[in-house]
């Protein structure tokens, strides 16, 4: 038995997207994946960290045999996903955010109950496995509730509920905290890191663009950016390599026109990204070692930029994310908002 | 930890094959024949509105003095109609609505037959139905004095039967169809609504079309469906009948087959399309 519960090789997705009427005949490549090489253990919570449009859900659709790459290949429970999908179905689930699978006008308990005769669950075990699950939600007061009158936290507590319901060897979770709120996420992330370590043998993977939920839950982490996997190892080790720079957040007055190009120019600045805030400005730094905030702190006395506050920090994921893509995840998504609208 | 205990599971015994397929089509068809009558607007919707339109009928078909079977053929074609709104509304255009709300992907996702969730649909939605039909026959009757002779139970059953497996083997073949189709399904649906009630001769017999007309519109299973029970439950109906019972049974029969075929062929392909192409979930592409 292979040691890996997925293995990707060269993987890559290119989607040919239709033009509109009058250019019907031109259809332009986006390029969702890219050369993706990944191995995930047995027992491993693995983690893909990117933007939205990153390419993280493409690639989750192709391990669950939702999606053929267009190039490459993917085992996941050691089987082809496109050579052998009847081998891999009755041993993976999948679970994605803000979804709204089932049907409104059935409880909790019945929808529950279809999924998982859709797994061959036999019903009496499907029924206590739905009570003990919704009951570790905190959602078994809501059994018998029609599941149109769930609220959104609700409803995806139940989704999540349904991957964990047939006790797949591999579980995909696909930004499973998207909407909801700070108590009802901590009790999804409690749920998955007891069902991973209830069980060696199981497996999750699991998307988010949330760099603690990734930090706090995840066993090793795959930063994804434009589909391809920039980075790739425990979230301690990736941020072992920034440990040597040095992190600082600097609140200051208006800019007065400095821009982060302006401070990126600076040998000794290694990134630097400026968020203006409510009658200032906010700088995160990452810079070669602490003699350089002088630098820093001379160019913002040039621009007449008075420093209100600072602190040095150790890295987090965001700092990894930043140093990997040279961008922050929000701003990355920024940017690609407008583009998608297109 | 209490809560790690109750996550480990012992051995499922999970069912593969048939009777995976069985349990297949009974959790499909659960939210038909169980969720669909707690919304109680199915009584005004799917019983009084129709029982207007044959309402309207009888009373035309009276006031012109046509023969009184004549209302008990408006009785019968308006339950029926009940069986083509729910294959137009609720097969057709089903799986384009699955896939709107992210059932289809969990649906192809898991270890099941996507044949299997179509034939729970379809019973589902049969049983259902059934009531509908049912209930729009017992009102009419009671309200018409419809008079019932019928000539022969088993040919009126296999009938029923074949006709329903027919049609309802053409909501699963256009299911597929229409998810291809993607948003257009909704417009299909609302084209193909009216002239079937025209040519499937819910309201009168379809021997008063010209032949090529009505054996045209006899690829539609309700049309030879609804011409072979006129003629066994009403004494002046085979007369007016379109073929003779027999050989319309057999044409039931075919079409029970070339449709059930054709919504598999066409279940496979849209399958491998839609993983080709990643149209199961990516509504942009």
């Amino acid at each position: 038995m292979s040691n890996y519960a997925i293995e990707t090789k060269d993987l890559g997705r290119i989607y040919k997207i239709r033009g509109n009427k009058k250019e019907s005949q031109i259809r332009k490549e986006l390029i969702a994946l890219q050369d993706v090489n990944l191995t995930v253990e047995r027992g491993e919570l693995f983690g893909l960290l990117g933007p939205n449009g990153a390419g993280k859900t493409t690639l989750i659709k192709i391990l669950t045999t939702l999606l053929a790459p267009t190039s490459g290949w993917a085992r996941v429970a050691e089987h082809d996903v496109i050579q052998a999908p009847n081998l891999v179905r009755p041993r993976i689930n999948m679970v994605s955010g803000g979804e709204s699978s089932g049907y409104g006008l059935l409880t909790v308990r019945e929808n529950l109950w279809m999924f998982s005769q859709f797994y061959g669950m036999p019903s009496k075990e499907a029924n206590q496995r739905i009570v003990e699950l919704l009951t570790m939600v905190g959602l078994e007061d809501r059994i018998h509730t029609k599941s149109s009158d769930l609220s959104t936290g609700l409803r995806q507590k139940m989704n999540i509920v349904r991957g964990f319901l047939t006790n797949p060897e591999v579980l995909f979770l696909d930004e499973p905290t998207l909407g909801l709120d700070v108590g009802a996420s901590r009790d999804v992330r409690k749920l998955i890191r007891g069902w991973l370590d209830a069980d060696k043998n199981r497996t999750l993977l699991l998307t988010t663009h949330y760099m603690v939920e990734a930090e706090e839950l995840c066993d090793r982490v795959a930063i994804i950016n434009k589909g391809r996997v920039l980075a790739c190892d425990t979230p301690a080790n990736l941020k072992r390599d920034l440990q040597r720079d040095a992190i600082f957040e600097i609140e200051t007055s208006p800019l007065n026109g400095l821009t982060d190009k302006m401070l990126a120019e600076q040998a000794e600045v290694k990134k630097a990204a400026l968020t203006e805030t409510d009658g200032g400005a906010k700088l995160e730094l990452v810079l070669v070692d602490e003699s350089a905030l002088a630098t820093v702190i001379n160019i913002l006395t040039q621009k007449n930029i008075k420093v209100m506050r600072f602190t040095k920090r150790e890295p987090t994921l965001e700092d990894v994310f930043m140093e990997r893509v040279g961008q922050r995840m929000e701003d990355v998504e920024k940017e690609e908002a407008p583009n998608e609208s297109k | 930890m209490k809560a790690n205990e109750r996550l480990v599971y012992s051995a499922s015994e999970k069912v593969t094959g048939w009777r995976l397929f069985i349990k297949t089509i009974l959790a499909r068809s659960y939210p038909r024949i169980i969720g669909q009558q707690r919304e109680k607007s199915w009584i005004f919707f799917e019983i009084f509105m129709p029982m207007l339109a044959v309402s309207a009928y009888v009373y035309v078909y009276r006031a012109i003095g046509a023969p009184e079977e004549y209302v008990g053929f408006v009785v019968v074609g308006g339950a029926m109609t009940a069986f083509w709104m729910n294959v137009l509304w609720s097969m057709s255009s089903q799986l384009y609505w699955e896939k709107e709300t992210g059932n289809l992907a969990l649906y192809i996702m898991a270890p099941n037959s996507m044949m299997a969730v179509l034939l729970g649909m379809a019973m589902g939605g049969m049983v259902a139905t059934t009531i509908r039909a049912l209930a729009i026959i017992v009102l009419g009757t009671l309200m018409f004095q419809v008079q019932f002779t019928v000539t022969s139970f088993t040919q009126l059953f296999a009938v029923f039967f074949l006709a329903m497996t027919a049609l309802y083997g053409m909501g699963m073949m256009s299911a597929s169809l229409f998810l291809l189709l993607s948003r257009e399904a909704w417009h299909l649906s609302n084209l193909a609504q009216e002239p079937v009630y025209l040519v499937s001769g819910f309201y009168f017999p379809i021997k008063s079309f010209n032949f090529w007309v009505a054996a045209a519109a006899s690829f539609i299973p309700l049309t030879l469906g609804l011409d072979a029970m006129r003629q066994l439950i009403f004494p002046s109906g085979a007369a007016l009948g379109f073929l003779n019972v027999n050989v319309e049974i057999t044409v039931l029969v075919i079409l029970c087959v070339v449709f059930l075929i054709g919504a598999k062929f066409l279940l496979d392909y849209m399958e491998k399309l839609a993983i080709r192409e990643g149209r199961i979930t990516e509504n942009r592409r």
